[in-house]
């Protein structure tokens, strides 16, 4: 059952995916790429993850997309947009098929060893998945977490000088 | 007595399952439905009308004439709109509205057949960041409506409905963060039961509802949240006095109804939502789902009394509002919160 239903969103997946480069319209592969984060988001409920659900959905779906959308809304890409590049499209077809072969290689040269973390699927039950991330970011992470907030910081001041005319 | 759930009892889960997904959509529905008929009705009296009178008692019948006559309209798709974003986009704002209902609870654990069945449809884990995703959902189907109508009133509400979503979901987000701070966690079951003990532990005739604890998010996140459904004085996307009916000016029939109902159900989750975090969801005098309908009922109220009372605001004090005003207020509350959560420890 729960391979069935696997099978139909990473389906869904494949195909959204596939429709982000054909689709003519920017804003209609926007949406198709919309529809890929929803299948991936849908993938991390399966893996018990539901904190990942919601952040996938609510940055990536909900924030980001939104703006990549009201770009291309204004820039109004529709002429640009309808020529073809039949070269490419075979360069990105032969990149395409030699990147699956190779993940089929790495698939079969791996081996699982039965190495287990400290984080169980009890573990999680017991204390929580959002709880358990919350924990690691604020302790083991803490570095990493406060050079992210810092790098946003610098972006955002970066983001205000570029736009404003006078500073 | 153990929780049901799809191992334990498959046949009895779905059949729950089935009647609470079934209770709590008709029950929306419902309330959408006469929403637009009490809206009328009080924005009529406001004014010193009387609304509807003609379709049943008091114009009671009046949202059944409505959806009929919609229903039969004409459905017009103007040739130079994109045809897919067009007829997507109605149900791409309605879907969210409705989806957000799964969350909320709406009643106490009830015993069914000797296992212990939750008044909620689903009680995620991470319900608070699941309502936040879905209400940012919601933009798309303003944005679509907007762009793929291929007029420039359309295009001008759509772009102006993203950039007031897109400000005021970050106050309303972070309105939220303080409430979860207090409870020590994202379910919204846990945050209900959070509220059920004395005031502060001591003041024992009061519940211990957050609206008491955090007067200012309740009322960061109410305004916010009007904002975020672009109600009344935040209806800048749909001003129909400069932008004939914004996003959906080029939608008829049932589409245009979609949107009508979107606005309506959006209006209704908002209720439940700020009833759910601020105001103890379904504990009170009455027995379970009554208080959460009741509360909502208020809540509802009051919107419809917000947009008889408010002129609409301009665009520059909307962003002014959101950006300079709510954003540092709620990061303020959210830095007094942390404090004294953690002064108590």
């Amino acid at each position: 059952m729960e391979l069935l239903f696997f099978y139909l969103v990473a389906l869904i997946a494949v195909i959204s995916g596939f429709l982000v480069v054909k689709c003519q319209s920017p804003v209609n592969s926007a949406i198709s790429l919309v529809m890929t984060f929803f299948c991936l988001a849908v993938f991390y409920v399966m893996l018990h993850a539901p904190f990942m659900a919601a952040i996938q959905i609510l940055v990536y779906a909900g924030a980001i997309m939104v703006l990549i959308l009201f770009v291309i809304m204004l820039l109004n890409l529709g002429a640009e947009a309808n020529k073809r590049y039949a070269h490419s499209v075979a360069g990105g077809a032969l990149a395409g098929v030699v990147v699956l072969l190779m993940v089929f290689y790495f698939l079969r040269q791996g081996e699982a060893t039965g190495m287990k973390g400290p984080i169980s699927t009890e573990l999680i039950a017991q204390i929580g998945h959002t709880e358990l991330i919350g924990r690691t970011m604020l302790t083991d992470f803490l570095l990493p977490f406060e050079i992210a907030s810092i790098l946003l910081l610098v972006a955002i001041v970066g983001a205000i000088v570029l736009a404003k005319k006078e500073v | 007595m153990p929780m049901l759930s799809l191992s334990n009892a498959p046949l009895l889960f779905l059949g729950i399952m089935l009647a609470k997904i079934l209770a709590v959509f008709v029950v929306v529905i419902l309330i959408v439905a006469y929403a637009t008929w009490l809206e009328r009705k009080v924005i009529g009296h406001m004014q010193a009308r009387l609304g509807p009178m003609e379709t049943g008692w008091h114009g009671l019948l009046q949202p059944i004439a409505d959806g009929l006559k919609l229903f039969f309209k004409e459905d017009i798709i103007p040739s130079q709109a994109s045809k897919v974003p067009f007829i997507l986009a109605p149900m791409m704002i309605l879907v969210p509205a409705f989806i957000t209902v799964a969350v909320i609870p709406f009643g106490p654990d009830i015993v069914i057949g000797g296992y212990q069945v939750p008044m909620q449809i689903a009680d995620l884990n991470v319900g608070i960041l699941y309502i936040l995703a879905m209400a940012g959902l919601g933009v798309y189907g303003i944005v679509l409506a907007g762009w793929s109508s291929n007029s420039k009133y359309s295009l001008l509400g759509g772009i102006r409905a993203s950039a007031q979503m897109i400000s005021y979901e970050l106050a309303a987000g972070l309105a939220i963060v303080s409430v979860f701070m207090l409870a020590e966690t994202l379910s919204l079951r846990g945050i209900v039961a959070a509220q059920m003990t004395p005031l502060w532990g001591v003041i024992d005739f009061l519940p211990n509802w957050y609206i008491f604890s955090q007067p200012l998010a309740f009322a960061l996140f109410v305004v916010t949240g009007i904002a975020e459904i672009n109600r009344t004085p935040f209806d800048l996307p749909e001003a129909e006095s400069e932008l004939v009916s914004g996003f959906c000016t080029e939608y008829s029939s049932m589409k245009y109804a979609l949107f009508f109902m979107a606005e309506y159900a959006n209006m209704v989750v908002l209720s439940a939502i700020a009833t759910t975090l601020f105001l103890g969801g379904w504990h009170g005098p009455f027995p379970g789902a009554i208080n959460i309908l009741l509360k909502v009922f208020c809540f509802m109220f009051f919107f419809i009394w917000l947009r008889a009372t408010f002129p609409r605001v301009r665009y520059d004090q909307l962003m002014h509002m959101g950006w300079k005003v709510f954003l540092p207020l709620a990061l303020a509350n959210i830095v007094v919160t942390a404090v004294v959560v953690l002064l108590q420890q």
